[in-house]
């Protein structure tokens, strides 16, 4: 218990700013892949064959390689055609990865909007890129939150792969502090609650909001 | 206002609307019955171009209308359409509702949308309601904003699609109302309804669909009291039972 407390105390300095690494290459990628996402779950409801075949492969290969392959494979990808800092590439990374899956979460929440939402909003005069954006998307926006923040709390655990870059996030830091100091089991169980307090910070504020929106928009009834 | 001729649909290799011609004068109340998927709502909807007919010509106020040619945003401006589920936008209050098409497609001044929009709530009875949003309104309340949602855009004519099916009964009142002094004022209105004391008393003719044809049309005193059509007797003691 004690061995804990010391490795705890005497990284600390080093784990908070770790922490804020991690918090920015999360939020970096989580904001690129939403674009990302945005982007391909159009693909897939444009009608447009080829448009849907582009988004349905990369859906496929994104869920069917482990994140750790991609992110190498990209990283020394991307670091071919531009020089960008570990801390980009990996983001980038980050964001093609989380990209397929918040791209199957746009589509499903723009699916799920009843059709008489685009009909009335057509009827009414409104060009189909109008009513997307001022009848559709906000209501599948707020349907995609729950969704949403879970992918976010994945992609909050995955960027520790970025570790494997020389990103110094958390799991980064773990690593290097543990080879120095010879007590991984200790390390690695403070970097866990590091994650921890995150991932529950983070899952309150998703209610939060979810519950805020809810009443803005008083429910979702018709 | 509206003339289609030859107007035929399909839904894959479904025949829904066979040779359908169908015209409405300017300032007069059409209803249109016949049973469930005899192509009512299908032939409603090539009205405003939410479906697109495969043969046959759709003149619009004078227009024959080519939906590859011509802008069907602006044609819709003109052709309001009121739907028998309401499709408020949930995200919306309901002057928010009534505002949305005139500020985004007519650019009009946020001030004169909302006061056009004041005036058409208190038409359809629900000025203290502008603030709230659809889910705290009872159906009739929805359609009666539904209604003055469509009328935001000064359309030329109007089209009703079962507007009263999803109401509980004692609703359905309310929203007639406001139909009637609609076409009181001289709105050009193509009705979709099981209604038949409304389609009686305010339909200058009825259209009686069966199985994708027009089979019988003409005055309503005429469509109920001598219809010449088997099938049109056949539906008519149905309904009127
Ligand atoms: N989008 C569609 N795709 C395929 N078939 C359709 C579609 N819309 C309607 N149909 C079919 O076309 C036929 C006519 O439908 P329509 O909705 O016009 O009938 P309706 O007279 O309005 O019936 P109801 O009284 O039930 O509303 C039906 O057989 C229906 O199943
Ligand atoms: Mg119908």
């Amino acid at each position: 218990m004690t061995a804990i407390y010391e490795i705890f105390m005497e990284n600390a300095a080093a784990f908070m700013q770790a922490t804020t690494v991690t918090l920015k290459l999360t939020f970096v990628s989580l904001l690129l892949a939403m674009l990302i996402g945005l982007v391909f779950a159009f693909f897939k409801i444009s009608g447009n064959r080829v448009l849907y075949g582009i988004a349905q492969l990369y859906i496929t290969v994104i869920r069917g390689t482990p994140l750790i392959v991609q992110l190498m494979f990209l990283y020394f990808g991307i670091i071919k055609i531009v020089v960008l800092p570990a801390f980009w590439a990996g983001s980038l990374a980050l964001a093609i990865h989380a990209g397929a899956y918040i791209a199957e979460i746009f589509r499903g929440a723009i699916q799920s909007i009843d059709r008489g939402q685009m009909e009335a909003a057509r009827s009414l005069g409104m060009s189909y890129p109008l009513a997307m954006r001022r009848i559709i998307l906000p209501q599948a926006f707020k349907r995609a939150i729950p969704p949403l923040g879970n992918q976010f709390i994945i992609g909050l655990k995955d960027s520790s792969l970025v570790a494997y870059l020389g990103v110094a996030e958390i799991y980064g830091t773990a690593l290097y502090a543990q080879a120095e100091n010879f007590q991984p089991f200790e390390t690695y169980l403070v970097a866990g609650f590091y994650y921890l307090v995150l991932v529950i910070i983070f899952t309150f504020l998703v209610n939060k909001l979810e519950l805020k929106l809810n009443v803005e928009n008083g429910g979702d009834a018709k | 206002m509206i003339k289609i001729k030859g107007l035929n649909k399909y839904f894959g290799s479904l025949h829904v609307l066979k040779d359908v011609d169908f015209a409405v004068d300017k300032s007069k109340v059409v209803v249109l019955i016949g049973a469930s998927g005899s192509g009512k709502s299908t032939l409603l909807r090539c009205i405003n171009f939410l479906e697109l007919n495969d043969s046959g010509r759709v003149e619009i106020m004078g227009k024959n209308i080519d939906p590859k040619k011509d802008d069907l945003n602006k044609i819709r401006q003109d052709v309001g359409m009121v739907f028998q589920h309401f499709n408020l936008f949930p995200h919306k209050t309901v002057l928010e509702n009534v505002i949305e098409a005139p500020i985004f497609v007519k650019k009009m001044p946020r001030q004169e949308a909302m006061e056009t929009a004041s005036y058409l709530l208190e038409k359809v009875g629900l000025s203290d309601k502008a603030g709230v949003y659809p889910c705290q309104l009872s159906g009739g309340q929805k359609q009666r904003v539904a209604i003055a949602r469509a009328l935001a855009m000064n359309p030329k004519i109007m089209l009703f699609d079962e507007p009263t099916s999803a109401l509980d009964p004692e609703l359905v009142g309310e929203v007639l109302l406001v139909m009637k002094e609609l076409a009181g004022e001289g709105m050009t209105m193509v009705v979709v309804t099981h209604e038949m004391g409304f389609a009686k008393e305010v339909a200058d003719r009825v259209f009686f669909m069966d199985d994708g044809r027009i089979v019988e049309e003409g005055p309503p005193c005429e469509i109920f009291n001598n219809p010449r059509h088997e099938r049109t007797r056949e539906f008519l003691a149905q309904v009127l039972n």
